[in-house]
């Protein structure tokens, strides 16, 4: 019974690893889910790792334990006032958790039989309509799935919980956080040992005690990342919808301590000469001065634009779009184009036209650890 | 015999709170507790010590905290120092080991309670270097080449208020627990418990206008329980009466902190629907 909560866990999305399930069935042995309320409780504390999972958990929960709230009024009026009234006021006995895998149709026209024949009290057992035990039927049992007759529901609340579906809100599929983003950039970096010989302190400390006092000194050459990020950003109106994954991007990118410099610039749909920031506007004459073939150029950019903006030469310059994409990428060869449309619709003439000029990668995780062997 | 925890008088919390921590003392797990600020996550630490009756050591993270200095530090400087002055016992290394928290908790003889703070605010690498200590409850000193290994399993409370995701190897070993944002009835008490003497009136109004902010779709950062908490103090201060709270958002700067949230605020007024 429990398995199955696994795999309607599983098949909701949220990824419960052997460890954390081992953690659940322990929790279990130590009676901290002594009902249904209990489970699910317990359940969300040891296998949901944050508050994003909970509407998921909560759907999965639903799926595994559902058939056990069914019907509450429909049979009420076909007991007997005596029946109904022992049955409210039983105590659960303790059974093993059994598993009947009996269609609830079948549940229902199995209990109409039942009550048929059924004359008297009954408490715990396996057959009969009653309180406790391991029959399909009654209230306070231990059957994983049946038909509750009368009695408080012990076993409502934690799924009328679930089904309230308070936590989708909090749901943020396909997350993409920049811790992970942070993890990957960590990648991009070429250590070498630069600068003048320094002392370390504290090593220097740490030699000299293991040394017993004598002083030994310990010098050492930074080791730092000669890596120039350029991020160049389309913030043209196609990409408003991609606005808060290209702002995690850039937060990945600019906390990312460890580059020897980092600049960011704006540019609309295809750059024609001028970048911009937000206080200033440069001539990309200027900036390719600067740049050398150690700047690695990311480009953000859904590449989609109407053919003529691409290859058409404007007004104040010969230089079409796809030049100056050109030209940046003969001066910094390590460049790559990350995409946040989805590569299916890649076929649009401008993405093709760029992407032969320029690595053209998706804008996820995996598509910037593909951009990042590119960089390297 | 288990220890169970109901909560304290001045702490109330609601029933899945009280079975995630029971959970965490029983499957000995340290338990994640996440929420937003405001949300009562240390204040929780320092009830259960209460209830239980467990001495409480906290442990509060920085940027710059290292997992090591939890565990212990040694003071080579010292012991040098000593060695060329003059005193102390400079044959013997343990007097120049200073326990972290962990590392008190764990040398304890009784049970503690140990709350690690804002973990996520240090290093994005800080997390993972704690799985083995946090798992097995024990380090090895190399220095004096001892292990220190808890007695009695402290009962491990971690805040966080994720600015930064933690990662996976970590989660999988804590217990979560995510604390609600508190309802407006809730919100009353707390506020309460912080202004006692502030007019009803000008509570109920504050509050209505500060969870309708909190409910505009699309504000970066909603605004938060000690937000509240301060623009009720300078409200009351200024003099500012119920029906202006209700009319307009008299000293908004005091919730709303982002440039971008002032704007939508204001495009929303312009149409009329604030």
């Amino acid at each position: 019974m429990f398995t199955l909560l696994l795999y309607h866990l599983r098949s909701n999305g949220i990824l419960v690893g052997t460890h954390e399930w081992l953690t659940f069935l322990r929790g279990i042995q130590c009676g901290l889910a002594t009902n249904i309320d209990g489970l699910y409780q317990l359940g969300r504390t040891t296998l949901c790792k944050t508050e994003a999972e909970f509407d998921a958990y909560d759907q999965g929960f639903l799926g595994a334990f559902e058939g056990v709230e069914f019907a509450e009024t429909l049979f009420e009026e076909m007991l007997h006032e005596q029946l109904r009234k022992w049955l409210e006021d039983g105590t659960v006995a303790e059974g093993e958790l059994v598993e009947p895998d009996i269609p609830i149709d079948k549940l229902m026209e199995e209990l109409q039989k039942r009550l048929e024949e059924q004359t008297e009290q009954h408490d715990g057992g396996s057959r009969w309509v009653g309180t406790g035990g391991r029959s399909p039927f009654g209230h306070s049992g231990r059957a994983s799935h049946g038909v509750r007759v009368g009695g408080q529901s012990k076993n409502r609340s934690a799924i009328s919980v679930a089904t309230e579906r308070k936590w989708q809100s909090y749901r943020t599929d396909k997350r993409l956080d920049s811790r992970d983003l942070q993890v990957v950039l960590k990648q991009l970096r070429q250590l070498t040992p630069t600068g003048d010989w320094q002392l370390n302190i504290s090593s220097t400390i740490r030699k000299t005690v293991a040394n017993g006092g004598e002083i030994e000194l310990d010098f050492q050459r930074e080791r730092k990342n000669r890596l120039h990020v350029v991020l160049l950003l389309d913030s043209g109106g196609s990409m408003e919808p991609h606005a808060r994954m290209v702002e995690q991007f850039f937060t990945a990118f600019s906390e990312s301590k460890g580059f020897k410099s980092f600049q960011s610039w704006h540019f609309h749909n295809v750059p024609y000469g001028r970048f911009f920031s937000e206080s200033k506007t440069e001539s990309i004459e200027t900036l390719m001065q600067q740049w050398t073939p150690h700047h690695r150029i990311v480009w953000v950019g859904d590449a989609c634009m109407a053919p003529y903006e691409l290859y058409s030469p404007t007004y104040h310059s010969n230089m079409r779009g796809i030049d100056w994409i050109q030209r940046i990428t003969q001066t910094c060869p390590k460049s790559i184009w990350l995409n946040p449309e989805n590569p299916n619709y890649w076929n649009h003439p401008t993405i093709q036209g760029i992407s032969r000029v320029v690595s053209m990668k998706s804008l996820t995780l995996e598509g910037l650890a593909a951009g990042i062997q590119v960089l390297r | 015999m288990r220890q169970q925890f109901t909560g304290t008088e001045e702490y109330i919390a609601d029933d899945a709170l009280l079975a995630d921590v029971n959970a965490a003392i029983v499957l000995e797990k340290p338990l994640l507790v996440r929420g937003e600020p405001g949300t009562g996550k240390t204040m929780l630490a320092e009830s259960l010590s209460k209830a239980l009756g467990l001495r409480l050591i906290r442990w509060h993270v920085k940027s710059t905290t290292k997992a090591q200095e939890g565990l212990y530090t040694y003071d080579v400087v010292q012991r040098l120092n000593d060695s060329r002055f003059g005193g102390g016992d400079v044959g013997n290394i343990s007097h120049y080991i200073k326990m972290g928290p962990l590392g008190e908790a764990f040398s304890s003889n009784e049970q503690v309670i140990v709350l690690i703070d804002e973990i996520d605010k240090a290093d994005i690498e800080f997390p993972n270097d704690l799985l083995r200590e946090l798992d097995e409850m024990a380090f090895d000193i190399p220095e004096t080449k001892e292990t220190i290994c808890a007695q009695k399993r402290p009962i491990v409370l971690i805040t966080s208020n994720a600015e930064k995701e933690l990662p996976d190897a970590f989660l999988r070993r804590c217990l979560f627990h995510y604390i609600e944002f508190p309802t407006p009835e809730r919100m009353r008490q707390i506020v309460h418990a912080h202004h006692p003497n502030l007019d009803g009136e000008l509570i109920s109004a504050a509050i209505d206008r500060f969870y309708f902010l909190r409910r505009v779709d699309g504000l970066r950062k909603k605004p938060s329980s000690s937000e509240l908490l301060d623009w009720l103090a300078v409200l009351s201060r200024m003099g500012a009466s119920p029906e202006l709270i209700r009319s307009q958002v008299p000293l908004m700067g005091a919730l709303i902190k982002r440039e971008q949230d002032v704007a939508l605020l204001a495009q929303l007024r312009a149409r009329r629907r604030l």
